[in-house]
């Protein structure tokens, strides 16, 4: 492969989201008939990379050649002219079309009013599929086909527009797998026939038995490019992690008090499996795991929006049954969510009103609100977690992401909970709010709370819990306490290595 | 079997049953309702609301909604009437053209304020639906346009029947439908329609030019409109700028919903929507036959559309065939 032309050669690409680098002057050639993994921890940049590649987004530095030439993608559309398709995980399509539709849509420029060939598209469709080795009816409705079956027809279409690049943005995550086998087929078959593959993944051990050489992404830099052979485990992992550690203020130690939450064996088929573990009052524990591994699943299954199917839940040594948020809030429960412009916030609402949102009871003793009780508890909020605000009648989509987040915790803090379930409470917000949190979360301990802390932040877990629980792939693999836990044993614990193919044996 | 079967799943298959049973039982009552008269007169009740069904499902295929086609209908055919009343050498058949065109450009024009400045269909249409009403008003200075300035020429399309005493206009909103048809399943842009409401995100990721094909649908939604506007004159003889094309778009939308297209968008079918269509005039027709009081009718004609939407969504959940078993 030494001597042939690579397909596509990018140099020093840069990309920058407002003020934020995301992508650092990263240098990567693509030869033809590799498979090439991309890997790296979540928000290291390797989607980004592949999506600059496939047109979804500009990069805000640096040059592309194809065969050679240089090139601009500004667009999917643009991509798919220069022969380049990515795939993503849950593909995008129109539902209601047949799959044969699927496959030519934006594909032919013939005029508007031209007639559409339907026997030529289901033929050549039909073709398709079985080059491909599947069976898929062509004329079906997408709607109802499985994941799998639409990443087939995803590959199909960049058959049909012969792509020679085509990238996999994790594949295999919502695929079975026996599913996977047949992916890994297609996709040795097309290197085979000269095309590229880009096959991003967090699976080390589908990396292995698929590609031909791995690129690592951290913080947004490429850090090695390596045929996969050249490379242990424990290499890559190192590889991915090993960003300067920065080391934050730990919380003033709190007294570790009785079992305040406890869950045996709590189950949401396809989810998560299994699930058992307590936090004492006054302890901070940590869950860590890759996105997708079923962390917020559990959060939300013991926060009663999604209830578990089978399990038990103590609160404070007395079995509950939470099948509702409301329930959960009556036994002291909180939950502050990932997603805070989805779940959290009402945008359009005043800060005021989001604060006190969750005590009703409290701002309106007598069904009515009193203004006066309102303004009062949402003003000592504000100052006591230095909400930075212009007024508090100011709609709460005007603060900045940190702010919004400080009164989402504000809100939680009234309801005086014995239970704190923080999901990513520091995503997308600047490292000088960051710090005031982590003090935060540590005072809370400090008062007695009990507090499950779900981070995709290493250093974070690290920081600031005094045992960390880590899952991969909806099961619980480790609980490592404070004195115990590196960034390595997190990972070696996330990272799932040995599921990917037991179902072919079986 | 199997052919019979996939008739039965297909959803157009349940509108289909609850048409037939809802004559015979009203025929059970009123015999004379199964009569080849009586067929005349359920399908003159609908060639209006068939071809703006086929322009409303259009819209709903493409994820909007058009509230404002009774409004257009009721401009673009006051413009043909005046022109009636006051060019004498206007010729008959004219009316036709300009009636269409009208309503195309003001259908083009909801499609632009919904286009250009990201607004919402339904506040759009809701509020082009009383501008355009408030236009017939001005352009008429608020008169009706009597019997004796519509050409007879053009009212006996409604009266005159190439074959069996069915009317010209009943052929014509055929044709509409069947030209919608050939729009919706076997051109590129039509398929473009289906696509982008199926998924507005990707559409324009695959290259369809969402701008130009809503403004397309909304023109046609208008264009269809005009006709209608024309075509109502012909029917009824006059223009009246308060009565004409008002609540149209009510029985339109009705039809269209009740035909198996859905208000999330991508799905819709002409068939289905012709099937709609003919179940409201079947309603229409029997309300005065069954000696339903003209206060009540409204009222159950209302009554009437809900539980067809209803029986519909309980049939696209189990299928026609469960849904006769149970009935069995």
């Amino acid at each position: 492969m030494a001597d042939a032309l690579p397909l596509i050669s990018a140099r020093g690409i840069g990309k920058q989201f407002a003020t934020v680098e995301v992508l650092r002057d990263v240098d990567l050639d693509l030869m033809p008939g590799e498979i090439h993994a991309l890997l790296g921890e979540n928000g290291a940049g390797k989607s980004t990379f592949a999506k600059i590649l496939a047109g979804v987004h500009r990069p805000t530095r640096g040059s592309i050649t194809l065969n050679g030439r240089p090139v601009e993608v500004t667009s999917p559309i643009a991509a798919q002219k220069l022969g380049i398709t990515l795939i993503h995980q849950e593909p995008i399509s129109f539902p209601d079309l047949s799959v044969a539709e699927n496959l030519v849509l934006g594909k032919a420029d013939d005029g508007w009013f031209s007639r559409m060939p339907w026997a030529k598209m289901t033929r050549e469709a039909k073709a398709l599929m079985d080059l491909l080795g599947v069976k898929i009816d062509v004329t079906r409705p997408m709607r109802g086909l499985s994941i799998a079956d639409q990443q087939m027809v995803e590959i199909a279409r960049a058959l049909a527009s012969d792509s020679r690049l085509i990238i996999m943005d994790e594949p295999t995550a919502p695929l079975t797998p026996r599913e996977v086998e047949t992916l890994f087929g297609i996709a040795r078959r097309l290197r085979d026939e000269g095309r590229t593959i880009v096959f991003i993944s967090h699976r080390l051990e589908e990396v292995r038995a698929l590609c031909d050489r791995v690129t690592i992404f951290r913080d947004g830099n490429k850090i090695a490019t390596d045929a996969i052979g050249n490379l242990s485990d424990a290499d890559i992992i190192r590889l991915m992690i090993g960003r300067p550690f920065k080391e934050y203020m730990h919380k003033a130690r709190a007294e570790i008090g009785t079992v305040a939450l406890k869950a045996e064996r709590l189950t949401v088929p396809g989810l998560f499996q299994d699930i058992s573990f307590e936090v004492r009052k006054g302890e901070i524990v940590g869950l860590g795991g890759l996105v997708g591994a079923g962390r917020t699943d559990v959060a939300r299954a013991l926060f009663g929006v999604a209830p578990a199917q089978s399990g038990t839940l103590w609160v404070d040594g007395v079995a509950v049954s939470i099948k509702d948020p409301s329930e959960a809030i009556a036994l002291g429960l909180a939950f502050v969510p990932e997603d805070r412009a989805v779940a959290g916030i009402f945008r359009s609402l005043s800060v005021e009103e989001n604060i006190t949102a969750a005590v009703p009871r409290q701002i309106a003793p007598a069904g009515f609100i009193r203004r006066a009780i309102e303004r009062a508890m949402a003003n000592d909020s504000v100052r006591r977690l230095s909400i930075r605000l212009a007024s508090l009648r100011q709609p709460i989509g005007e603060l900045s992401g940190g702010n919004q987040q400080k009164a989402i915790l504000a809100r939680w803090l009234l309801t005086d909970p014995s239970v704190l379930i923080l999901d990513e409470p520091t995503r997308g917000i600047d490292i000088g709010v960051k710090a005031e949190f982590y003090d935060m979360i540590g005072e809370l301990a400090a008062s007695g709370r009990a507090i499950l802390l779900i981070s995709s932040e290493l250093p974070e877990l690290l920081a600031l819990c005094d045992r960390v629980l880590v899952m991969s792939e909806g099961r619980l693999t480790a609980d490592i306490p404070r004195a115990e836990a590196t960034q390595e044993s997190i990972m070696n614990a996330a990272v799932p290595r040995r599921v990917a193919f037991e179902g072919v044996a079986a | 079997m199997t052919l019979l079967r996939s008739i039965l799943l297909r959803r157009e298959a349940g509108i289909a049953v609850m048409i037939v049973l809802f004559c015979l039982a009203v025929g059970a009552v009123k015999p004379q309702f199964l009569t080849f008269d009586q067929l005349r007169i359920i399908l003159l009740l609908t060639p209006l609301i068939m071809i703006g069904a086929m322009g409303q499902m259009l819209v709903i295929v493409a994820r909007h909604v058009d509230l404002s086609i009774g409004s257009m209908l009721g401009v673009s055919a006051m413009v043909s009437g005046m022109l009636y009343r006051y060019v004498e050498v206007m010729p008959w058949w004219a009316g036709i053209p300009i009636s269409i065109a009208v309503g195309a450009t003001l259908g083009l024009g909801n499609g632009l304020l919904i286009t250009l400045f990201r607004l919402p269909a339904i506040i759009v249409t809701l509020g082009t639906l009383s501008l355009y009403r408030g236009l017939t008003f001005i352009i008429s200075n608020a008169k009706q346009i009597d019997r004796q300035y519509i050409p007879s020429e053009l009212k006996a399309l409604s009266q005159t029947s190439p074959i069996m005493g069915i009317p010209w206009i009943i052929f014509i909103a055929f044709g509409v439908a069947i030209l919608t048809y050939v729009f919706a399943m076997h051109t590129r842009v039509g398929r473009q329609v289906f696509a982008l409401g199926s998924n507005p995100v990707a559409a324009p990721l695959r290259g369809i030019k969402v701008t130009q094909v809503t403004l397309l649908v909304f023109a046609i939604s208008g264009a269809l409109s005009g006709l209608a506007g024309i075509l109502y004159a012909s029917r009824w003889g006059f223009v009246n700028p308060s009565n004409t094309g008002s609540g149209f778009e009510f029985q339109v939308i009705a039809a269209v919903v009740i035909g198996g297209a859905s208000i999330n968008g991508g799905v819709g079918t002409v068939l289905g929507t012709v099937l709609g269509v003919l179940l409201l005039g079947c309603v229409a027709a029997a309300l005065p036959l069954l000696g339903i009081p003209g206060t009540s009718q409204a009222a159950i004609y209302g009554a009437v559309i809900l539980i067809a939407l209803l029986i519909d969504r309980s049939v696209r959940r189990q299928g026609i065939v469960s849904l006769k078993r149970a009935g069995a």
